[in-house]
């Protein structure tokens, strides 16, 4: 469960990209983040991933309260969450494969499963044989997918994606949100932060509405359980 | 634990294969490296064989202390025992007047003018000889004061004043040595550091992207401590090759010196020690350049999100 608790985020350039905020998002739940740019969206990701650390309020994921993790543990918690960018943040340099298999190199995975969980995670994303091209070799659509086989090949707990469909059509949009609705069916949380409302609209997930870094509603919601302030 | 090692020696081919795609730039920063090592290690092999060709000199640093005429025989032996008890003094010889005269009239060639002496005019002499890790200024400087204060004592001459100046002149150049090792080996860490410096500059985003996805500071840090440890120790070949084939074109004329000097002198190259103790210094430095650079240029990258 992913928890924030009257969370303010105020930058060294004096702008609250949080205030106050409250919400919750259970264990394998899949939420739309939304409102417009500046709202304060990116920010809670940023926070969840600890990019950044919060002014105020305290931020919780799976019962660790991340203001008390240490910075050499940083990146083991980072393991747990997979992470995907409107920019996939790929390795130009690197081969389709390489890229995929980070997350799993800098755990230590022996190389026989590195092979095995490289090829499952681009078979999910329907990339499998584009194992050796570069990412520049890619369609813009097919290296978003290699970003999101990079963030689900380790098996994270947390999903976050930040408009990951910024970049893309309408029908390759609706295709890479279906991949994230299959993570989430696998028992990942998966949360998504998009301006894209027609993509929303068409999945009826909840919503976190965001605007001046305050909760504005969390309409939608699936089940009772699943709203958001406690 | 396997799986750690496979990234190791991943980590290492990475390296390799980094520098081997900007070979130009890699060759101009080894050759700095092999440069700045080359130096000590020629300046070591120098002050080495200067005392391996020198070698016979410290045992010819010699005490000889002249008695006064009337100085007894018996209390010349007596004087002598006490010498030879003394730390620091390998031997005592003990040339009596007699045997000194003996001795002039044999090899002097003035035997006959000799003999027109009504008495013998010279007098009991000791050659003190040094222990050999006794031989420095200071050690004879106080033998000589030891063996000046006895009152039957007229004269004590130590020989081959030049030997110490000569020994001293070594020890300067050892220390010169130690001087110019520890400003070259300052040297060598900056340019390590400053080469990982602008490639962590120029993998930032590659650096982002691996904490992101979980990289410990370790994994982050051990390419770049690789490729310190490879500049160090491809500089520390060269230094080696350079000196080596210095060695080389020296020899034969080194030895032709020596044989008109009447020494079968040969120069010395680097040997087992020295190479060893430049191909560690070189990967100690690489590894320690590297890592002050990633200590001090890592921590400000951190990934955007």
């Amino acid at each position: 469960m992913i928890l924030f608790e009257r969370v303010t985020k105020r930058y060294p350039n004096g702008r609250e990209a949080l205030r106050a905020a409250t919400f919750s998002i259970d264990r394998g739940e899949m939420v739309f983040l939304t409102g417009r740019s500046g709202a304060g969206k990116s920010t809670v990701l940023k926070l969840i991933a600890m990019l950044e650390r919060p002014t105020r309020g305290t931020v919780l994921v799976n019962g660790q309260n991340l203001a008390a993790l240490k910075s050499r543990h940083l990146p083991a918690y980072r393991r747990t969450l997979g992470v995907v960018f409107q920019e996939h943040r790929l390795l130009a340099d690197r081969p389709v494969f390489d890229n995929v298999a980070l997350p799993l190199v800098v755990a230590g995975a022996h190389s026989s499963e590195l092979d095995k969980r490289v090829r499952a995670a681009l078979d999910q994303v329907g990339l499998l044989g584009k194992e050796r091209m570069l990412p520049n070799e890619l369609s813009v659509g097919e290296q978003q997918r290699v970003g999101i086989a990079r963030a689900v090949v380790a098996k994270p707990s947390v999903l976050i994606a930040d408009e990951p469909t910024g970049n893309l059509d309408p029908a390759l949009s609706l295709e890479v949100m279906k991949l994230f609705k299959r993570f989430q069916d696998v028992g990942v949380t998966v949360i998504i932060a998009t301006h894209d409302l027609h993509v929303v609209h068409e999945f009826g997930q909840r919503r976190i509405v965001l605007e001046d870094g305050q909760v504005q509603g969390n309409g939608d919601a699936p089940l009772p359980s699943m709203t958001a302030t406690r | 634990m396997r799986g750690y090692l496979t990234h190791h020696a991943q980590s290492l081919l990475g390296s390799i294969g980094r520098l081997a795609r900007t070979p130009f730039a890699t060759a101009l920063t080894v050759l700095v490296i092999g440069l700045a090592l080359a130096l000590p290690l020629a300046l070591g092999l120098f002050v080495s064989n200067a005392m391996i060709a020198t070698g016979g000199f410290t045992g010819a640093v010699d005490v000889s202390v002249y008695f006064k005429p009337d100085v007894a025989m018996s209390r010349v032996q007596q004087l002598a025992h006490s010498a030879r008890e003394r730390a620091g003094v390998s031997a005592v010889q003990v040339i009596s007047a007699d045997e000194a005269l003996q001795e002039f009239r044999q090899y002097s060639g003035f035997g006959t003018a000799l003999q027109a002496l009504g008495s013998n005019p010279l007098p009991n002499v000791l050659h003190v000889r040094p222990a050999a890790d006794a031989a420095a200024a200071s050690d004879l400087d106080a033998l000589e004061h030891y063996l000046s204060a006895w009152p039957e004592v007229d004269l004590v001459q130590v020989d081959s004043e030049w030997v110490l100046r000569f020994n001293a002149i070594l020890d300067l150049l050892r220390r010169v040595l130690g001087i110019a090792a520890i400003l070259l080996g300052a040297g060598v860490l900056a340019v390590i550091g400053n080469t990982i410096r602008l490639e962590i500059q120029g993998r930032r985003t590659e650096i982002e992207v691996v904490r992101l996805v979980g990289g410990s500071s370790g994994f982050v840090r051990r390419p770049f401590l690789y490729t310190g440890m490879l500049y160090g120790l491809g500089g520390a070949v060269l230094a080696w090759g350079m000196v080596a084939t210095a060695v080389a074109v020296l020899r034969a004329p080194v030895a032709g010196l020596a044989r008109l000097y009447g020494s079968s002198y040969s120069l010395r190259g680097a040997g087992l020690r020295e190479v060893g103790l430049v191909i560690g210094a070189g990967l100690i430095l690489g590894w320690l350049g590297a890592w002050l650079a990633a200590a001090r240029h890592l921590r400000g990258i951190e990934p955007r999100a």
